[in-house]
C-alpha cells in the first residue's frame, strides 16, 4: 500500500492540474497548471524506477550496495525536465505577447479566432 | 526592476562568481557524478539572474551583450554536432574516444571519451540559451512598466 | 564505409546541421542563408529517396545510435535493446519521402515569401528543427524518442506559428496549440512510462513482442490513441488546427501538414505494430473510424462557411484526415481476420496510405497557392479577392490542379485514393461510404466557391498592379504540382511501388518486431 503512495500523489497532481486548466480563467494560472502536470509526470517516471533499498545507479558511487534504482527512468525524467523548461519559457513568453496585444489575461476575452 | 540596496549588491559582487565556479564544477564532473551539461549550464545562467535582481534591469541590459550568449549557443551546438558526426565511420554518436574500463588511467575516472566533451558542449549551449531567456523575459517585464510601450513590432523590414 | 547503412542517421543529421549552422551562417547574407535553406532541404529529400530505395531493396533498416555497428540492436547477448534505435521499414520510408517533399517545397517557397521580414536566421533554424522533429517521429523505433521528437516538432511549430508576432491572431493560435499539445504530450509520456514500468523496455519492437492484453495496456492504448489523434487534428479536439494553419506563414503551413501526418504515422504505428493483434477487439478500430467520420463531416461543414482562404483550407485538412482515419481504421478492424483482410481490409489500408501521400502533396500545394495570393495582393479574405486568373496564370493553374485533386475529380490522384477507400469501407457498412461521398461533394462545392470568387470574375480595380509571384515561390509550388501529377498520371505505378510495400510493412507486425529482436523471443 505504502509503495503505491507516489502513484496516488501523481494521480492527484495530474487531475488537479487538469482541473485547473479547464476551470481557471487566468493564463498565468493555466501555465502553472501545465507545470504541475509535467511535474506529476516526472514524479511518475522517477517513482517507476525506484527499487526498495536501491542505491545510486552510478558505478563509481554505488558503494557496497548491490541493488540500484533503475537509471533509465531518471534519464527520461531529465529529458522531460529539459523539455518542460523550454516549453514553460515559451509559454510565459507567449502569455506576455498575448497580454501586450489584448491587454488582458482573461481567457474568455481572448477570442479573436472563432468559427 | 530597480537596483536593490548596497548590501545586496556587495553580496552579489562577492558571491555571484561562485555560481559560475560551482556550475563549471558540476558541468565538468557531469559524466561521473550527478549533474552534467544541462545542470551545470543552468547553475551558470543564474549568474545573470543574480545581476538582474541586484543591479536592476537597465544597468545590466546596457552592459551585457546578447551576441556573447548567441556565440555560446552556436559554439556549443556545433561542437556537439561535430562530436556526434565524427563517430560516423562506425555509427552516428559513436564514442570514438572511449577506452575500456581496464585501460583507463587511475581507476576512479573512466575513459568516457566523447561523453565528457559533449557535456561541456551542452553546458555552453544551456548557459547561453538560459541567459538569453532570462534577459529576453526581463525585457518583456520592462515593457509593462510603461517604459517603452509602443505597439508590438513584427519582423517587417 | 557503406553510406547506405548510415542513411537513417543522415536523414536526421542533415536537418540537425541546418538548424545548428543557420545562426552562424545567416549573418553572411541573404544568398548564403537561402542556399543553406534550399540546399539542405534538397539533400534531405535525396537522402529520404535513397533510404526508400534501400529499404525497398534490402528490407527494414535498423540503425543503432552510438552502437559498435549499425545493426547491432542486442549487444552482449542482451534480451532487450538498450540503445537509441531507429527502425525504418517501408511505411516509415514512405512517410519520410512525403515529409521531405513538403519540406523542400516549403523551403523553396519561403526563400522569396519571407524575404521582406527580418530574423530569418532564426526562421531557418526553426524550420529545420521542425523538419527534424517530423522525420524523427517517422523513423524512430523507440517510444520515448517519439515523445522527444514530438516535443521538438511542437516547440518549433509553436515558434513558427507565432512568427508574425505583431498579429494578435497568430499569438492566440500559437497559444491555443501550445496548451493542447503540452497536455497531450504529457499524457503520451505517462503512457510511455506505464509501458516501460510493465515491460522494462522502451523500444516499440521489444514491447510489441512482449505485450499481453491487460488493464495497464488498455489504459496506455487509450492515452496513446487519444493524444496522437489530437495531434493529427481528428474531430473532438481539432480546434487548434485551422487556427494554426491559417496563422502560420504559408511555407510553414505546408510543412505543418506533413508534421500532422507524422502524428498520424505514430497513431498507426502504435495500433498496428505496438499492439497489433493485442488491440483487444473492435473497440479501438471503431473509435478511430467514428473519429474519422466525425472529422470528415464536421470539418467540411465548417469549411463551407469560411471566407478566409487559408482558414477554409485548414478546415478541409480536418476533413481529409478523416479519410485516412477511416481507411486505416477499417484495415485495423480486420487485422485478425485473414479473409476480411484479403477481401477489403488491405485495400482500405492501401487507400488510406495513398491518401496520406496525395493529401500531403495537394494540401501543401493549396497552402502555398493561398500564400502566393496573399503575397501578391496582401488580402486573405475571399470577399476582397477576384479576377486573379489573368494576373497570376501559373498560380491559378496549380491551384486548379490541387483543388481538383482534393475534391476527388477523376482522373486526379485524390479520386484514386478516395475510390479505394469508398469501395473497401462499403464492405463494412454502406453508411461509411455514404458519409465519405457526401464529404467529397461538399469539398468540391467549397473549392468551386474559392476558385470562382478568387480567380474568376471581373478584375478588381485595386489589383491592376498585381503580378505573378517570384520564381522561387513558383518552383516551390511546381515541386508539389509535379508530385501530384506523377500520382495522377501513373497511379498504378505509384501504388505498386510506393504504397503497397508501405501497406504491407504496416500490416506485418512480426516483421517489424523481428527486425530488431532478431526473430528471438
Amino acid at each position: 500500500m505504502i509503495a503505491n503512495a507516489p502513484f496516488f500523489v501523481v494521480g492527484l497532481l495530474f487531475l488537479g492540474g487538469l482541473t485547473a486548466i479547464f476551470m481557471e480563467k487566468n493564463l498565468v494560472k493555466i501555465a502553472i497548471a501545465i507545470s504541475v502536470i509535467s511535474s506529476s509526470v516526472n514524479l511518475f517516471l522517477v517513482a517507476l524506477g525506484y527499487r526498495v533499498g536501491g542505491t545510486v545507479p552510478i558505478h563509481f558511487l554505488a558503494g557496497e550496495g548491490t541493488r540500484m534504482v533503475l537509471p533509465t527512468p531518471q534519464a527520461m525524467t531529465l529529458t522531460a525536465i529539459v523539455i518542460a523548461l523550454a516549453t514553460t519559457a515559451l509559454l510565459l513568453s507567449l502569455i506576455m505577447l498575448v497580454h501586450r496585444h489584448y491587454g488582458t489575461l482573461d481567457i474568455d476575452e481572448i477570442r479573436r479566432l472563432r468559427g | 526592476m530597480n537596483p536593490l540596496s548596497v548590501v545586496v549588491r556587495t553580496v552579489c559582487d562577492l558571491f555571484a562568481w561562485f555560481m559560475i565556479v560551482f556550475g563549471v564544477n558540476v558541468l565538468l564532473h557531469g559524466y561521473v557524478t550527478p549533474g552534467g551539461g544541462f545542470q551545470g549550464g543552468a547553475i551558470i545562467a543564474t549568474f545573470i539572474a543574480f545581476l538582474l535582481v541586484a543591479y536592476g534591469g537597465r544597468r545590466v541590459a546596457s552592459r551585457v551583450n546578447d551576441r556573447l550568449f548567441d556565440l555560446f549557443e552556436e559554439v556549443g551546438l556545433l561542437v556537439f554536432f561535430i562530436l556526434a558526426f565524427l563517430g560516423l565511420p562506425v555509427t552516428f554518436f559513436f564514442n570514438f574516444l572511449a577506452k575500456p574500463l581496464a585501460e583507463s588511467a587511475g581507476g576512479f575516472i573512466p575513459g568516457v571519451g566523447t561523453v565528457a566533451l559533449m557535456s561541456v558542449a551542452v553546458g555552453l549551449e544551456v548557459t547561453g540559451a538560459l541567459s538569453l531567456i532570462i534577459l529576453t523575459m526581463h525585457r518583456g517585464i520592462r515593457m509593462f512598466r510603461g517604459e517603452d510601450l509602443e505597439p508590438e513590432t513584427g519582423h517587417d523590414r | 564505409m557503406n553510406w547506405n547503412a548510415h542513411l537513417p542517421a543522415l536523414l536526421l543529421a542533415v536537418p540537425l546541421f541546418g538548424a545548428f549552422a543557420s545562426p552562424v551562417l545567416s549573418p553572411f547574407g541573404r544568398t548564403t542563408r537561402n542556399a543553406l535553406l534550399a540546399g539542405l532541404s534538397f539533400v534531405t529529400l535525396l537522402v529520404s529517396l535513397l533510404l526508400m530505395k534501400s529499404v525497398l531493396a534490402g528490407g527494414t533498416a535498423v540503425y543503432v545510435m552510438g552502437g559498435e555497428s549499425t545493426g547491432l540492436a542486442l549487444p552482449l547477448g542482451m534480451k532487450l535493446p538498450i540503445r537509441i534505435i531507429m527502425e525504418v521499414d517501408a511505411f516509415s520510408a514512405f512517410m519520410a519521402v512525403c515529409g521531405t517533399v513538403a519540406s523542400f517545397a516549403g523551403a523553396l517557397f519561403s526563400m522569396n515569401y519571407m524575404d521582406k521580414f527580418t530574423a530569418l536566421g532564426r526562421f531557418v533554424s526553426l524550420y529545420f528543427l521542425l523538419t527534424l522533429g517530423m522525420l524523427g517521429m517517422m523513423i524512430t523505433g523507440d517510444i520515448f524518442n517519439f515523445f522527444v521528437f514530438l516535443e521538438i516538432a511542437s516547440i518549433a511549430s509553436i515558434g513558427l506559428i507565432a512568427f508574425w508576432r505583431d498579429r494578435p491572431e497568430a499569438v492566440e493560435a500559437s497559444f491555443k496549440y501550445m496548451l493542447i499539445s503540452q497536455v497531450s504530450s504529457m499524457v503520451f509520456l505517462i503512457a510511455a512510462g506505464a509501458l516501460y514500468g510493465k515491460y522494462n523496455a522502451l523500444n516499440m519492437a521489444a514491447i510489441g513482442g512482449l505485450i499481453k492484453p491487460g488493464t495497464m495496456e488498455k489504459l496506455a492504448l487509450v492515452f496513446l490513441v487519444g493524444t496522437l489523434a489530437m495531434k493529427c487534428g481528428a474531430f473532438p479536439l481539432h480546434m487548434w488546427l485551422p487556427d494554426a494553419y491559417a496563422e502560420a506563414p504559408s511555407g510553414v503551413s505546408c510543412l505543418l501538414v506533413a508534421v500532422s501526418q507524422a502524428s498520424l504515422y505514430g497513431l498507426m504505428r502504435v495500433c498496428f505494430s505496438l499492439y497489433g493483434v493485442n488491440l483487444g477487439g473492435a473497440f479501438i478500430p471503431w473509435v478511430i473510424i467514428s473519429m474519422g467520420l466525425a472529422s470528415m463531416f464536421f470539418g467540411v461543414t465548417m469549411a463551407v462557411v469560411q471566407h478566409e482562404i487559408k482558414r477554409l483550407i485548414g478546415y478541409h485538412s480536418v476533413s481529409q484526415v478523416g479519410y485516412m482515419l477511416l481507411g486505416l481504421g477499417v484495415g485495423m478492424l480486420v487485422l485478425t481476420d485473414a479473409r476480411g483482410m484479403a477481401e477489403y481490409g488491405f485495400t482500405a489500408i492501401k487507400g488510406g496510405m495513398f491518401h496520406i501521400f496525395n493529401y500531403t502533396m495537394y494540401k501543401a500545394l493549396l497552402f502555398l497557392a493561398a500564400g502566393a495570393v496573399y503575397y501578391a495582393t496582401g488580402k486573405r479574405d475571399l470577399n476582397e479577392l477576384g479576377g486573379l486568373a489573368r494576373r497570376m496564370p501559373f498560380t491559378t493553374g496549380m491551384f486548379v490542379i490541387a483543388a481538383a485533386a482534393i475534391s476527388g475529380l477523376p482522373p486526379f490522384n485524390g479520386f484514386v485514393s478516395k475510390l479505394l477507400i469508398y469501395e473497401s469501407v462499403f464492405a463494412v457498412h454502406p453508411a461509411l461510404a455514404v458519409v465519405a461521398l457526401v464529404t467529397s461533394v461538399l469539398t468540391l462545392a467549397s473549392f468551386v466557391k474559392v476558385f470562382q470568387t478568387a480567380f474568376l470574375g471581373p478584375e478588381k480595380s485595386s489589383f491592376t498592379a498585381v503580378r505573378e509571384v517570384p520564381a522561387g515561390m513558383l518552383f516551390g509550388m511546381g515541386v508539389l504540382t509535379v508530385a501530384v501529377l506523377v500520382a495522377t498520371l501513373f497511379p498504378s505505378w505509384t501504388i505498386s511501388n510506393l504504397v503497397e510495400p508501405a501497406a504491407k510493412a504496416l500490416v506485418d507486425q512480426a516483421g517489424y518486431i523481428g527486425a530488431v529482436m532478431g526473430g528471438g523471443l
